[in-house]
C-alpha cells in the first residue's frame, strides 16, 4: 500500500471512530462543568446504542433511533443526577453503578436482536466539491458520517455557549464555585441537572452512532469501553469543547493506527488500548497537576450549609 | 425584621431578634463570635428560612425564599467568606446571574457599567482581571460591585475590615459614606468597638442569638458598649513581664516553599525566636503564613532553606520528629487538624503521647494513666466537657481549643507555634488562651505567634514580622510599632532599616 492512502484512510477512518468520542467528550465536559463527574458514560452510551438500534430497526428510521438514544440517554443520566445533586450520594460510585447496569440491562434486553444486521442505517455524506480536493476528499469529506459534522459544528458552538455568552458564565460558575452563584440567586441543582441531562443525551446520541451507522447492528458490549476514552478525553481536553477535538483526533487516529498494525500487535493491544489511555491520562494529569483546571467544585455535592 | 427564630441542632442562633435599618444610615451589627450576627443576616439574604417571624420592607411584609428574591427586593450581601469564583475574570463574576445582560458576550457590556459605578463610589478595580490575582481589599470591592450593580438599596457587609489593612479599612469607610450619601442602607456587622464607634450612626448589639439594644451612636461609649456585647466588665490589659530572650528556640534561614496550586507562598523567609519570647506574625490572610506553619510543623515540604529547632536541624523532617523535638502546634483550623473530632476528650489529649511511657505499655494502652491525666487537664484548663469519654466534636470552639492547648503543652515544649489561637473564640476563652501563652513565654519557651488580629499581635508579642506575599516585610520590636507602620508593611511596603 503506498503512503498517500494510508493517510488519506487513516485521516477517513479516524473522523469516523472518533466521532462517538467526540459526542460523548462534548457532554461530559458539559457535565463536568457544572461540577458533577459522571462515570457512567459507557452505561448511557450502551443503553443509548441498544435503544437507537431498536428503534431503528422497528420504525425503520435511523434518525428516530437516534432521538430515541438521545431521551434513554438523558433520561439514565438523570437517574444519576437524582443520586448525586440532590441525594448527593458519591458521584463516582452512582456512576459506576450506572455504567454497570447500562451494560446489564441493555445486554438483557437486547438478547433477542443479537446478530441482526440494521435494516436502514445511517446514510453516509460525501460532500459535494469538496470530496473532489486530492487527498482532503477522500480524507475528509467522503463516505462520512452526518453525526461527524454535526459534531464538529456542536464543539464550536459549545464553545461559544461556555466562554461567550450568559449561560456559559452560569455553568462555569456553577462548576468553580456553587455557592458564589447559589448567592446570586442562580439554581445550582437546575444548572447541574440540566448539563448532565445534556451529557447524557451526548453520549446516548454516540452510542447510537455505533448502532445505527458505525456497525450496524447490535452486539452486547458494543461500546467496549469507549466511555472510558471519553472520560479521559474529558480531562486531556481540560474541560474545553475544542480542544476535545484536537484530544478525540488525536486518539482516534493513533488507535486507528494501531489497527492498521494488527499485523505486528497481538489484538489484545487493541483492546487494551482505551483502559491503557484513560490510565495514562489520569497519570499524567495527577502529575502535572490537572486539579489547576479542573472545575473548583468538581464532585463535590453541594448544599447550602443549612442542615 | 421582627421576631426572628432560627434554631440549628443544638443551638438557638437567632431568639426573637427585631432589627431596623433606615435608608441612609450606616448600621452596625456587633457580637461576639457566635452571637448569631451572620445567622440574621443570611435570612435576611434568604439563604436561610427563618423558623418564625417576619420581614418587612418599606412598610410591606415580605417573603424571602431566596437570595433571588433578596435581590429583587434590593439586598445585597458581601460574606465574611467571599462568594466570588477565582477563576473568572471580574466582569464574568458580576455577570454571574445577573438577568439584565445580553445572552451574547455580557462581560463586555457589564465592563462598561462597572467602570461607571467604580468611579461613582470609587471603587476602582480593573474589570479585565481575573478574581484570584486581585488582594482581599480588591476582592472586596468586587464583592460590593457586585452588589451595587444589581441595585443594591440595602448592602449587608459581614466582618467586612477582618480581611483588610487598617489603611485599606479606613477607604472602606469612606466608600460607606459615599453609599450613605447616595441613600443606601448599609448594615455593618463586627466585633471590634473601634470600627463601630468610627462608622456607624446607630449600633444594635447581639449575644447569645438575642438582641442586647440599639443605640445611636452618640448615646454609647466603648467600655458600655463593651458591656452590652459581652455581659459583664472587660478588661482589655494583659499583664505581661519584661522579655527576657534567652538562645534561639527556632532559626529559619531563607525558607522557600510552594503553595498547593504549586504557586511560590514562601520566598525567602528569614527570622528568628528566642526562648522566653513572643514573635508575632501579621499579615493579611493568604500571604504564606499558613504555609510557613506547615513547613516549620513538617506538613509541607520546603523547596529550599533551613529551619533549625531548639538547636536541632530540622528541615523538612517528618510532624512527629518535629513534635518530639519539643514543639507544639496550635493549628489554625482547629477542628479539621487539632482533634480527631469522633474520638473522645481523653483519646484527644493523649494523641501525641499514646505510643509512649507512661501511657503505654508495650503494645497496651495504660488505661488508668490516661483518665488520671486527662482528669487533671480537665481542671488545670478548664475545660467544659460533661466528661472525659464526651466525643471532642461537641465541645465548643473554646473547649476545643483549650483542648489543644492541653495537649500540646503537657510535654513542656520548647517552642510553641500557635496560629490564630484565638480565631472565633468568645471574650473568656480568648483571655485564657492568651494568658496561657504569656505563661508559656514566662516559663522560657519560645513562642511563634501568627494571628490576622493586629490587637492581638501587638497585644501578645515582643516582636512584630509582617509577612506579604511570602516575604518578612520587616521585623519591629512591638513597643516601637505603630498601627500605621504594620498596615504599611501588610500593603507591601517594606520596612526601611530592617532591624532586630
Ligand atoms: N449552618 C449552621 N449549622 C449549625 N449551626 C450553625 C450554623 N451556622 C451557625 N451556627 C451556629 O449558630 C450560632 C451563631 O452563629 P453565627 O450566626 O455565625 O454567629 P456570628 O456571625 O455572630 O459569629 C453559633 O453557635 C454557630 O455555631
Ligand atoms: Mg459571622
Amino acid at each position: 500500500m503506498d503512503w498517500e492512502s494510508w493517510v488519506v484512510s487513516t485521516l477517513n477512518r479516524a473522523l469516523a471512530y472518533g466521532t462517538p468520542l467526540l459526542w460523548g467528550t462534548l457532554g461530559e465536559i458539559y457535565a463536568e462543568r457544572a461540577g458533577v463527574v459522571n462515570l457512567g458514560v459507557e452505561g448511557m452510551m450502551i443503553l443509548g446504542a441498544f435503544s437507537a438500534f431498536a428503534v431503528a430497526q422497528s420504525v425503520g428510521d435511523p434518525w428516530l433511533g437516534l432521538l430515541a438514544a438521545a431521551v434513554v440517554g438523558a433520561g439514565a443520566a438523570l437517574i444519576h443526577a437524582l443520586f448525586t445533586v440532590t441525594l448527593r450520594a458519591n458521584q463516582y460510585v452512582s456512576g459506576l453503578a450506572l455504567t454497570i447496569f447500562g451494560l446489564g440491562f441493555s445486554g438483557l434486553l437486547g438478547a433477542r436482536w443479537v446478530g441482526i444486521p440494521l435494516a436502514n442505517p445511517l446514510p453516509k455524506l460525501t460532500v459535494p466539491g469538496l470530496s473532489q480536493l486530492p487527498v482532503l476528499g477522500p480524507a475528509l469529506f467522503q463516505n462520512q458520517s452526518y453525526l461527524t459534522y454535526i459534531g464538529l459544528f456542536l464543539a464550536v458552538v459549545l464553545w461559544l455557549v461556555l466562554y461567550k455568552t450568559r449561560w456559559g458564565i452560569v455553568i462555569r460558575s456553577v462548576g468553580e464555585s456553587p455557592a458564589t452563584a447559589d448567592a446570586l440567586g442562580v439554581n445550582v441543582f437546575l444548572v447541574r441537572y440540566l448539563c448532565l441531562a445534556f451529557g447524557g443525551a451526548m453520549a446516548g446520541v454516540a452510542g447510537g452512532f455505533l448502532s445505527v451507522e458505525y456497525r450496524p447492528a447490535w452486539t452486547e458490549g458494543m461500546t467496549a469501553g469507549t466511555g472510558w476514552i471519553v472520560i479521559a478525553l474529558t480531562i486531556f481536553a481540560a474541560w474545553n469543547p475544542l480542544r476535545a477535538v484536537w484530544g478525540v483526533l488525536l486518539f482516534s487516529g493513533l488507535y486507528h493506527l494501531a489497527y492498521r498494525l494488527q499485523a505486528w500487535f497481538p489484538p489484545e493491544f487493541l483492546k487494551l488500548m482505551p483502559y491503557a489511555f484513560a490510565i495514562l491520562v489520569l497519570a499524567i494529569a495527577g502529575l502535572r497537576g490537572a486539579r489547576q483546571l479542573a472545575p473548583g467544585a468538581l464532585g463535590i455535592p453541594y448544599t447550602r450549609g443549612e442542615k | 425584621m421582627q421576631d426572628i427564630v432560627k434554631t440549628f441542632p443544638g443551638v438557638r442562633a437567632n431568639d426573637h431578634v427585631t432589627f431596623e435599618v433606615r435608608a441612609g444610615e450606616v448600621h452596625a451589627l456587633l457580637g461576639e463570635n457566635g452571637a448569631g450576627k451572620t445567622t440574621l443576616m443570611n435570612t435576611l439574604y434568604g439563604l436561610y428560612q427563618p423558623d418564625s417571624g417576619a420581614i418587612y420592607l418599606g412598610g410591606k411584609r415580605v417573603r424571602i425564599r431566596s437570595p433571588r428574591d433578596a435581590i429583587a427586593h434590593g439586598i445585597g450581601m458581601v460574606h465574611q467568606h467571599f462568594k466570588l469564583v477565582y477563576p473568572h475574570t471580574v466582569a464574568e463574576n458580576v455577570a454571574l446571574g445577573l438577568s439584565g445582560a445580553p445572552f451574547i458576550g455580557p462581560a463586555r457590556v457589564v465592563e462598561r457599567r462597572l467602570r461607571e459605578l467604580a468611579a461613582r463610589y470609587n471603587l476602582p478595580v480593573d474589570p479585565k482581571a481575573k478574581v484570584w490575582q486581585l488582594s482581599a481589599g480588591e476582592q472586596q470591592r468586587v464583592e460590593i460591585l457586585k452588589a451595587l450593580y444589581r441595585g443594591a438599596d440595602i448592602l449587608i457587609l459581614d466582618e467586612p475590615t477582618s480581611v483588610l489593612t487598617p489603611q485599606e479599612t479606613q477607604e472602606l469607610f469612606k466608600v460607606l459614606e459615599r453609599m450613605k450619601e447616595e441613600g443606601h442602607a448599609v448594615i455593618f456587622i463586627s466585633h471590634k468597638l473601634d470600627e463601630v464607634m468610627e462608622v456607624a450612626d446607630r449600633v444594635t448589639v447581639m449575644r447569645r442569638g438575642k438582641v442586647v439594644g440599639t443605640k445611636a451612636i452618640s448615646e454609647v461609649d466603648k467600655p458600655t458598649l463593651a458591656r452590652m456585647m459581652v455581659g459583664r466588665e472587660v478588661v482589655f490589659r494583659l499583664s505581661k513581664g519584661v522579655c527576657q530572650p534567652g538562645e534561639e528556640a527556632l532559626i529559619v534561614e531563607d525558607l522557600h516553599a510552594s503553595s498547593d496550586r504549586g504557586l511560590p507562598a514562601l520566598r525567602g523567609v528569614s527570622f528568628h525566636v528566642c526562648r522566653g519570647e513572643i514573635l508575632g506574625i501579621a499579615g493579611v490572610a493568604g500571604n504564606g503564613q499558613r504555609e510557613l506553619v506547615e513547613v516549620l510543623t513538617g506538613l509541607r515540604r520546603p523547596r529550599r532553606g533551613r529551619v533549625v529547632i531548639l538547636g536541632r536541624e530540622l528541615t523538612g523532617q517528618s510532624p512527629r520528629k518535629i513534635a518530639d523535638c519539643g514543639v507544639a502546634h496550635i493549628p489554625e483550623e482547629r477542628i479539621r487538624m487539632g482533634i480527631v473530632a469522633g474520638m473522645s476528650v481523653e483519646d484527644n489529649l493523649i494523641l501525641k503521647k499514646h505510643h509512649r511511657q507512661p501511657f503505654s505499655r508495650g503494645p497496651l494502652l495504660n488505661l488508668r494513666e490516661i483518665r488520671r491525666f486527662a482528669k487533671q487537664s480537665i481542671e488545670e484548663y478548664e475545660i467544659m466537657t460533661p466528661s472525659p469519654k464526651t466525643p471532642a466534636k461537641l465541645l465548643s470552639g473554646g473547649n476545643i481549643q483549650k483542648l489543644i492547648l492541653a495537649r500540646e503543652l503537657s510535654g513542656q515544649p520548647g517552642l510553641v507555634i500557635a496560629a490564630h489561637p484565638t480565631y472565633g473564640l468568645d471574650v473568656g476563652a480568648t483571655e485564657l488562651i492568651r494568658k496561657l501563652l504569656l505563661r508559656q513565654r514566662e516559663a522560657g519557651v519560645g513562642v511563634l505567634l501568627v494571628s490576622e488580629d493586629l490587637e492581638e499581635i501587638m497585644a501578645l508579642s515582643d516582636r512584630i514580622a509582617v509577612m506579604f506575599r511570602g516575604e518578612i516585610m520587616g521585623i519591629v520590636p512591638a513597643a516601637e510599632a505603630s498601627l500605621e507602620e504594620l498596615g504599611l508593611m501588610m500593603a507591601g511596603e517594606r520596612r526601611a532599616k530592617e532591624a532586630a
